[in-house]
């Protein structure tokens, strides 16, 4: 008798599509992975559907509107795992800039009918609405990082997913830091491994988005970079990007919101 | 009694982002044709206002994982217009390499994961694997060399961390550079190859009447430059596109409307558009590639823009090829940029067509203003308008049938859904 193969489904909720077309981009390891389990649900790739329950649910997205709030509980509903992938899933994305401005403001001003436009005051990480089995971090998730998950949660393991610094990473690849060397601003001492520290390759500093690590200094860092001539609106900007809502980096550039000389 | 008949699919498979379509037929006429985009709005242009000018390349990218480039090079040359900086040549050599890598990567996703499996039958690029073992292996072999293209020049394939205002952060070796050649190559016959085979497709007759617009440039097939050109005879500069275009509000699309001023035509932007407007421009080899594919001057069946796609992978190859045989390390990876004042205007032909931004800028550099239009925002109508010519002229079908060759007259432009609602036109009013 053959085994039946775990069924995986992918969802997306506001989002760029970047993290679902990461796991396409796996090409030969995504051919192999179709062996092992079954891809149940994933629409932008595929127009077949096998109904739930699914072992393993992919979430790519934030939760913007409503009716994404409901689609989330009944997704959880008929999900053994869940993992939320990438910044938007896990912090509430760029999307998540709303949260510190008037959302009506933005639709009335965006639209010529908001009444038409059906909207959440804030865009909030899937986690806030259901519960998680495991977040994935990055704007885009990393290749090999997703591999890794889809995997430990098919064997019932747990991910070996490091919550060390960018700064690590970047010592491990021997690049010179440019902080030290060049005096380029860089958050890859409170930010969260995973890329192989790309930008500081590239000779530039990090900005963040793998969002923050377990535990990280920004108030340090942000005196750091204050030295290296960055003013308060800089500050507040730099933690105000992809993971914006994510709390340490939110309180941060709360901090320099409220600075008198801003 | 006229009988009335809906076709419904309620979440399209195969494109990029959230969408459904509704039909309604009263007797022997099409009624009502409506492409719905329900995919969550992001206001872009809302959170871009108050940002420096440098930080909008790495934001808007994050409006598509498809086309980031395309994002990223529309905002930095509307910036470098507004700072009255042009990039010395071996930058925008480069620029045109790493947009090749996304033209690659992003047709063919669409052109064997997405759209052939149409063709063929099958639900996914995954299961036709099965049958097909050797199409796809190649096709994902040439998806891989586009990605390799956007990683070694923008370090990493979704989102590249390497790209800015006034150029690169660090650009890339000789060596680093030559590496690719042989890839490169072989993918350019790989293309070929794949191009014979879907010439020998099944399409359904249909054309249309289209008002195709591209950018067009007197000696070269379109990517970053270029003046916007129709087949109607507009020629006008990229500063002219809001006086061209008319963008409405309706109902069922969270993503706006966009149709010609004067005529109130729906436009079509996209690779049948591109190849219309510039076909002689093409590089050689993929010149003849489509010739041998039967493509005529103008292709105006929209089932048959997956031969054009592979045309332009294979021009894209070929591009690229020349390009780093060319290639030499710029002296400098960037030129330095002052913020001023004033708006610029960037205008770039992504993978799905002209994508156009435009900003305002404060004399510190910070964004006062922001407008960016998504091509699948201005093809909307130009879907809908398919939709409604192909609907009528086979009411004869059965629903099913007629269901999914609507789904497949969808997929014909490769809608990015996710791009079309991430573009809302903003006007900020201050006291
Ligand atoms: S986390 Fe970043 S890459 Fe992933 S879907 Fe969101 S915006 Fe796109
Ligand atoms: S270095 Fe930082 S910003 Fe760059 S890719 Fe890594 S986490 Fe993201």
């Amino acid at each position: 008798m053959r085994v039946q193969r775990p069924t995986l489904a992918v969802w997306k909720f506001a989002s760029c599509d970047g993290c679902q077309l990461t796991l396409l981009d796996c090409e030969d390891a995504l051919l192999a992975l179709a062996d092992t389990i079954r891809i149940a649900h994933f629409p932008e790739a595929s127009s077949a559907r096998v109904e739930g329950p699914w072992d393993l649910s992919l979430v790519e997205g934030s939760i913007t509107t409503p009716e994404d709030a409901e689609r989330i509980r009944e997704i959880r509903r008929a999900s053994r795992h869940l993992v939320t992938i990438g910044a938007c899933a896990t912090s509430g994305g760029i999307q998540a800039l709303r949260n510190f401005a008037d959302v009506e403001a933005f639709t009335r001003q965006v639209y010529a009918r908001p009444d038409w436009i059906q909207t959440l005051a804030t865009s909030d990480p899937i986690a806030a609405h259901v519960p998680v089995d495991f977040e994935l971090r990055g704007c885009p998730i990393d290749k090999g990082q997703l591999l890794e998950v889809i995997n430990a949660f098919l064997y019932g393991r747990r991910p070996q997913i490091p919550a060390s610094s960018v700064c690590e990473e970047c010592k491990r690849a021997g690049h010179v830091c440019v902080m030290v060397a060049h005096g380029t601003p860089c958050l890859g001492p409170v930010t969260q491994a995973g890329c192989g520290a790309l930008c500081p390759g590239c000779h530039r500093g990090c900005y963040g988005c793998f969002g923050p690590k377990e535990t990280p200094n920004a108030p340090a860092l942000s005196a750091q970079l204050a030295q290296l001539g960055m003013d308060q609106g800089q500050l507040l900007r730099v933690y105000r990007t992809f993971n914006a809502n994510a709390n340490p980096f939110r309180e941060e550039s709360l901090r320099h919101e409220s600075d008198p000389d801003h | 009694m006229s009988q009335t008949r809906t076709i419904e699919v309620n979440a399209l498979a195969r494109v990029e982002g959230e969408g459904a379509l509704y039909v309604r037929t009263e007797g022997e006429q099409v009624a009502e044709v409506k492409l719905k985009i329900y995919e969550p709005p992001r206001f872009f242009e809302g959170f871009l206002i108050g940002r420096d000018f440098r930080e909008a390349p790495d934001i808007t990218a994050r409006i598509c994982g498809i086309c980031p480039v395309a994002y990223q090079m529309g905002a930095s040359q509307a910036m470098e217009q507004v700072c009255g900086v042009t990039l010395d040549p071996a930058l925008e050599d480069l620029r045109r390499l790493i947009y090749c890598g996304e033209w690659i990567e992003s047709h063919g996703l669409h052109v064997f994961m997405l759209h052939l499996p149409d063709f063929l039958g099958y639900p996914d690029g995954i299961t036709m694997a099965r049958d097909h073992p050797e199409l796809v292996r190649n096709a994902l072999r040439i998806k891989k060399i586009g990605n390799a293209l956007m990683r070694l020049v923008g370090g990493r394939e979704v989102h590249p961390v390497n790209l800015k205002v006034g150029g690169f952060y660090r650009a890339p070796t000789q060596a680093e550079v030559a590496a690719l050649r042989e890839d490169l190559a072989w993918g350019l016959e790989a293309s070929a190859e794949a191009l014979d085979f879907l010439a020998g497709l099944e399409f359904p007759d249909f054309e249309m009447d289209y008002e195709f617009v591209s950018l067009v440039h007197p000696d070269e097939y379109p990517i970053l430059h270029g003046r916007l050109g129709s087949s109607s005879g507009i020629d006008a500069p990229v500063e002219d596109y809001d006086r061209i275009f008319t963008e409405t509000h309706v109902i069922h699309s969270n993503a706006l409307h966009s149709h010609l001023s004067d005529s109130g035509r729906p436009a079509c932007l996209g690779p049948m558009a591109r190849f219309a407007l510039n076909r002689d421009r093409l590089t050689p080899r993929a010149a003849a590639l489509a010739e041998k594919a039967g493509l005529g001057a103008v292709c105006r069946n929209p089932f048959k823009s997956i031969l054009v796609r592979m045309v332009e992978i294979a021009f894209a190859f070929e591009e690229a090829l020349r390009l780093v045989d060319a290639y030499q390390a710029p002296s400098r990876p960037a030129v330095d940029m002052t913020p001023r004042a004033g708006t610029g205007y960037g205008a770039t032909e992504a993978p799905r067509g002209i994508c156009y931004h435009r900003y305002t800028l404060d004399e510190a550099g910070i964004i006062r203003d922001a407008k960016i239009v998504a091509p699948t925002s201005v093809n909307q109508p130009s879907i809908e308008a398919d939709l409604h010519g192909f609907v009528q002229a086979h009411l004869d079908l059965p629903d099913d049938q007629l269901r999914h060759r609507c789904e497949q007259a969808i997929r014909n432009y490769d809608p990015c859904i996710s791009c079309a609602t991430h573009f809302l036109d903003l006007t900020v009013e201050r006291g």
